[in-house]
């Protein structure tokens, strides 16, 4: 391997850790980050003449950390500042490597302190996968489709606000630990959903989103061992990437999970999610793993518990109600008690202003008026719900069920 | 992100009678924990001797089966892993890592295949 290459390779290894124990000393992660960058110039200067160190983590992370402290030492305001934080430089900088204890320690400040809500979502996805998930500006703007000065200023702005509004680099306990964990939660969620449905654009999937937030929900479990519902995201994201081969077809069609070839779903990746669901708690995500777990669990979709799945949807309709929650359960009613008690719960939800232009709404009440048999007001649905679908595969899945409902033949 | 199956080969015949010492067996938990955290180690796993091992082979139509030990055989699949990561430069880099942590007197050999996906 090229030195060039090598150095590239162990960086970013090591990158979340190193701008992690660098934030802890110099309390401010857009400098960490640029001092971790240092680092990594400094090696491509250096090993190319030297060799590659024995232990290069520990190399990048000496020579950001020893920056880090020259950096502290020159300002001005250092003496104040110290004794602001009631500690002293000896405490701050170690030269022995750092336990491993308070490596994650500071990883956990610096995952805390990237989805921190005073930034916007758009700031804390971009600045997680950025500081966290290893991900360049240009990687991240090629994930989410946007031109890369979007992404690059986005970050900046968002080290600016945390900067600006003084947040502390720190883990919080307490009282506002459990939004704050939420946000966490949410963050890497959403990362995984932006790749699963793929909400513009003509791809149904985009994996490596997915992966991303798949790698940082394993990263937090390990972190947070003792938190049960980050065990239940790390849970629901195995099992629902557990799916992603069965989910398109050979032309990169969508394909439904009752249409899905099970011997495709990936069982390493169902094992682990089943494994996560057991230290899982009872929060929203939790519960959504404990859904796909079911789903998991069934060798055919007919043989789907969907009592128990409708029953899950219940109590994750109490914990954390809302318009699509609802809509799910809808479905789940309505194949365990059949499709006239799912309508029931659909129509209810015809007036909600959250699922106005939200194409699921029509495509699920197509569906089940279909199978009432009441296929003009069937055909109209999915003709409606494709119009709404702002994914292209999604759109001609809807057309052609609206297609299908036209032809004379009574359906089987 | 690809996934990566790495085997660890052992020379049987000169690794310690006593296998891995107690040093050895802390430093690589700390590692396969490191590994583990840093959301890189899907599964893991060391297999117990060759000599308990069964070879099942199918050639010309015909099976045959042979019991370990495989005396032929210079080397043995001690052990494996699966590991999901961004390239394959990081899944030997993680593979170095291993390696480094054992004593002077080991000799091991571990293949880094990427697991096909599709």
């Amino acid at each position: 391997m090229s030195a060039p290459h090598a150095v590239e390779t162990v960086f970013r290894i090591e990158s979340a850790r190193i701008i992690a124990a660098v934030a802890r000393i110099v309390r401010d992660v857009g400098i960490a980050e640029e001092l971790a960058q240092d680092a990594l110039v400094a090696a491509l200067e250096q090993w190319p003449e030297s060799g590659v160190p024995d232990k290069p983590g520990a190399w990048l992370m000496a020579t950001a950390r020893n920056r880090a402290v020259d950096l502290v030492r020159r300002r001005e305001t250092y003496a104040r500042k110290l004794a602001e934080v009631g500690r002293d430089l000896e405490e701050a900088y170690e030269p022995e490597p750092a336990a491993p204890d308070d490596i994650d320690d500071d990883l956990l400040r610096l995952v805390f302190t990237a989805c921190h809500p005073v930034l916007s979502r758009h700031a804390r996805v971009a600045l997680t996968l950025r500081l966290l998930g290893g991900l360049t500006t240009e990687e991240i703007a090629r994930a989410f489709l946007v031109p890369e000065a979007t992404v690059a200023q986005r970050i900046v702005r968002a080290k600016r606000s945390l900067a600006r509004a003084g947040v502390p680099f720190e883990v919080p306990y307490g009282q506002d630990r459990a939004a704050r964990l939420a946000s966490v939660l949410e963050v890497i969620y959403l990362i995984f959903n932006e790749g699963y449905a793929a909400t513009a654009g003509d791809h149904w999937l985009r994996p490596g989103l997915c992966e991303d937030a798949l790698r940082l929900a394993r990263v937090l479990a390990g972190l947070m061992p003792e938190e049960p519902e980050v065990h239940g995201l790390a849970a629901l994201l195995e099992l629902q990437a557990s799916r992603t081969a069965a989910r398109t077809g050979p032309d990169g069609e969508p394909v439904l999970l009752a249409d899905q070839n099970r011997a495709r779903w990936d069982r390493l990746l169902i094992r682990r999610g089943v494994a996560a669901l057991e230290r899982a708690g009872t929060g929203p995500y939790s519960l959504q793993a404990a859904i796909a777990a079911c789903h998991a669990r069934a060798a055919r979709y007919e043989d789907t518990d969907w009592a128990t799945i409708a029953a899950l949807y219940g109590r994750l309709a109490a914990v954390a109600p809302s318009p699509v929650v609802e809509l799910n359960r809808a479905v789940a009613v309505s194949m365990a008690d059949g499709p006239a008690a799912g309508l029931a719960l659909v129509d209810a939800l015809a007036g909600e202003p959250a699922l106005t232009g939200y194409h699921l709404l029509p495509s699920v009440r197509g569906d089940l008026l279909a199978r009432l048999g009441r296929r003009d007001e069937a055909r109209a649905e999915f003709a409606r719900a494709a119009s709404l679908a702002r994914n292209a595969r999604e759109r001609a899945l809807l057309l052609e069920r609206s297609r299908e409902l036209t032809s004379d033949h009574a359906q089987p | 992100m690809p996934r990566f199956l790495t085997l660890i080969r052992v020379d049987e015949k000169n690794a310690p009678a006593e296998g891995p010492s107690p040093e050895l067996q802390e430093r690589m938990g700390k590692l396969l924990e490191e590994i583990t955290k840093a959301g890189v180690m899907l599964e893991t796993a060391g297999l117990t001797p060759s000599e308990d091992g069964t070879r099942v082979t199918w050639e010309g139509g015909e099976l045959s089966v042979t019991d370990g030990p495989f005396t032929e055989a210079k080397e043995v699949i001690g052990g494996y892993s699966i590991s999901q990561c961004k390239d394959k430069a990081e899944a030997v880099e993680w593979t170095k890592r291993f390696l480094a942590t054992h004593e002077d007197y080991w000799t091991i050999t571990a293949e880094v295949r990427e697991i096909a996906e599709g």
